[in-house]
């Protein structure tokens, strides 16, 4: 008698399971990218504290711009550089809500520059989750604002000149600066290391979130190893070598209650 | 009968807007509207009825927090004038692709570019055309009265829900800034979020277990299905055509000739008639309350009656397409008008019917 997968598959013996809060839809993400491991992160953790029916998301324009498909909570979708503009407007109208934006460099860092600093700076209540890997990736590899000085992109074909393109910002710093930020943080997910060091970040950042005592910040530096043109270990090996010094990981403002 | 003030237009618009029970203002200072936020704020309605008030750090931003709130089910409305407009089209265009309710006034002023601060009406094409990218239109309801600043707040709300789509009310400095004796219709309260929930079951107010997760996005990237979105977008706009035309006819009935106008200019042009009729010249009006949808099937017929039709606005001509698209081009069809912030006087545009019109 064949034997049912229930049977074969016990309770006791999962060790990994698929995200219940992930759809089935199938990732529209390269092989190798870190958005797959992050979405999954911020799912485990509302699903953790029993928060699906008090969690919106936004969705920038890049590649986590149908971030709406993959997560099975109400988002929704941004214009370019606009997402913290409407999670301020939903928060505050939805006070006993969790609200975050889910953006990238480009969306975060350049077209969105204004919104996200003047988020930051009110201390609106919600979390963004910042994923930095130094290029736009959806557009096919153009420069970021956080493109490495030296780093080749599709607009910097001989490697970022800062002379005419000027150095990476380093936004996630600059935020910290900010009266309304409440916790600001630097994560990766490239190792399993680092992975449960950035879970911990993220149910952080919605425990925090809980207080409504400012914005939470949390950056994770990543992967594009397609329009970084290399396969994923090669672009895990070379983020750690450049951006990583770069980019440090860590906590850069935790809360004052939160210090040991 | 209601509560009488004496206000601006802008605080009409702005005292209308808190007792209709909007939920939110979104909004950048720019004159000649700043009054809208100066008086929210000074009104703290965030104190009585909950209604979020912000300033913030740019029109740009101010838009989309209207697109968050909207798409969290709630009635967000904002202001601005001209170049703040122009800056607000993405969102509004973001906001028609995702079918989300919206409240937007336009104190216009002078332009292009920075232009002036004074009234201008030549943001017609911008406001009836879409404004924004991409195939779309607004709801545009053009007050000539403070008291309609006021008035027309209940009918935006109305046609916001109605259709699921911004509503313009397409204003200029004059309305904005002249005061007039204002009757307030009574508070409504805003809803609670289960009404919010229950008027508005695709909201984004959090995935509750009975109910696939709502998704607020313009975004398609099958272009046969953005195609489908965007002919029942066009469904939308017909049924506007059909079902909420609104204009205002004067002295019509035995007119041989009529002007066609909107907003300050049509308040203007009233003068005229009367001037007209004194010299025994049969000068009708018909004043658009919507310019979209545009008076057009009205204006078809009155085309048997009339010798010819004068587009009067404070533009170099924009809505006169609109007037001669109307009529097919069986009559003539002129435009006059003073632009770039200056204002026709009630004698020029008499001056203009005679030499226009009547030869």
């Amino acid at each position: 008698m064949a034997m049912e997968i229930k049977d074969i598959i016990k309770p006791e013996n999962i060790v990994y399971r698929r995200t219940p809060l992930l759809t089935d839809k199938p990732l529209s993400y390269c092989p190798g990218c870190g958005h797959g491991t992050i979405h999954r992160l911020i799912m485990e953790v509302v699903e953790e504290m029993n928060i699906q029916d008090k969690t919106i998301g936004i969705a920038p324009v890049g590649c986590s711009v149908l971030a709406y498909e993959f997560m099975d909570i109400d988002m929704q979708q941004a214009a370019h550089g606009r997402a913290t503009a409407l999670a301020t407007a939903i928060k505050r109208l939805l006070p006993d809500r969790f609200v975050f934006t889910y953006q990238g460099d480009g969306d975060l860092a350049a077209i969105g520059t204004a919104e996200t600093i003047h988020a930051c700076n009110r201390g609106e209540n919600f979390i963004i989750f910042f994923v930095n890997n130094g290029i736009y990736g959806m557009t096919g590899g153009q420069m970021a604002p956080t493109t490495l000085p030296g780093m080749k992109a599709s607009t910097c074909p001989f490697g970022r000149d800062t002379k005419i393109m000027g150095n990476p910002l380093k936004i996630t710093e600059l935020v910290a600066q900010l009266q309304g930020t409440y916790y600001v943080t630097r994560q990766a997910v490239h190792t399993p290391n680092a992975v449960r060091k950035a879970k911990k970040a993220v149910r952080n950042a919605f425990e925090y979130s809980k207080h409504n005592k400012g914005l939470c910040f949390v950056e994770f530096v990543s992967n594009c190893n397609s329009g970084w043109k290399m396969n994923a270990v090669q672009a895990n090996k070379w983020m750690e070598e450049n951006m990583f010094p770069y980019y440090p990981l860590g906590d850069i403002k935790v809360p004052q209650s939160e210090k040991v | 009968m209601g509560e009488l003030r004496l206000m601006k237009g802008n605080e009409a618009f702005a005292e209308a807007c808190i007792r209709a029970g909007v939920d939110a203002y979104f909004g950048y200072p720019i004159t000649p509207q700043s009054e809208v936020i100066e008086y929210l704020m000074a009104a703290k309605p965030y104190e009585t009825t909950g209604m979020v008030v912000l300033q913030a750090e740019s029109e740009v931003a101010s838009i989309n927090m209207c697109y968050g709130a909207a798409g969290a089910g709630f009635l967000p409305a904002t202001s601005s004038s001209s170049p703040g407009i122009s800056l607000k089209m993405e969102g509004i265009s973001y906001m028609a692709g995702a079918e989300l309710p919206l409240i937007v006034l336009n104190v216009a002023r002078g332009g292009p570019g920075l232009g002036d601060i004074q009234p201008a009406q030549s943001d017609y094409f911008q406001a009836t055309k879409g404004g924004g990218h991409g195939d779309y239109r607004m709801y545009v309801l053009a007050p000539s009265s403070v008291q309609e600043m006021c008035d027309f707040v209940l009918i935006a709300k109305e046609m916001a829900f109605k259709y699921r789509n911004p509503v313009m009310i397409l204003s200029d400095g004059v309305i904005g800034q002249m005061m007039e004796k204002v009757e307030l219709f009574d508070p409504i309260p805003r809803r609670t979020i289960e009404e919010v929930e229950k008027q508005c079951p695709w909201a984004t107010t959090g995935k509750k277990p009975h109910r696939q997760r709502n998704i607020i996005t313009s975004l398609d990237l099958d272009q046969y299905k953005q195609e489908r979105h965007v002919l029942k977008l066009m469904d939308k706009y017909k049924r506007m055509e059909e079902e909420d035309v609104r204009y205002e006819e004067i002295q019509t009935a035995d007119a041989e000739y009529l002007i066609v106008a909107y907003g300050s200019s049509a308040r203007i042009c009233q003068k005229t008639i009367d001037l007209a009729r004194a010299e025994g010249i049969k000068l009708g009006l018909l004043r658009a309350i919507t310019v979209f949808p545009f008076p057009s099937k009205r204006l078809n017929e009155l085309a048997n009656q009339v010798k010819g039709m004068l587009a009067v606005e404070m533009s170099a001509g924009q809505m006169v397409e609109d007037v001669k698209l109307s009529v097919n081009c069986r009559i003539p069809v002129y435009h006059f008008g003073r632009t770039g912030g200056v204002i026709h006087t009630p004698t020029e545009v008499l001056e203009a019917v005679k030499n226009l019109l009547i030869k």
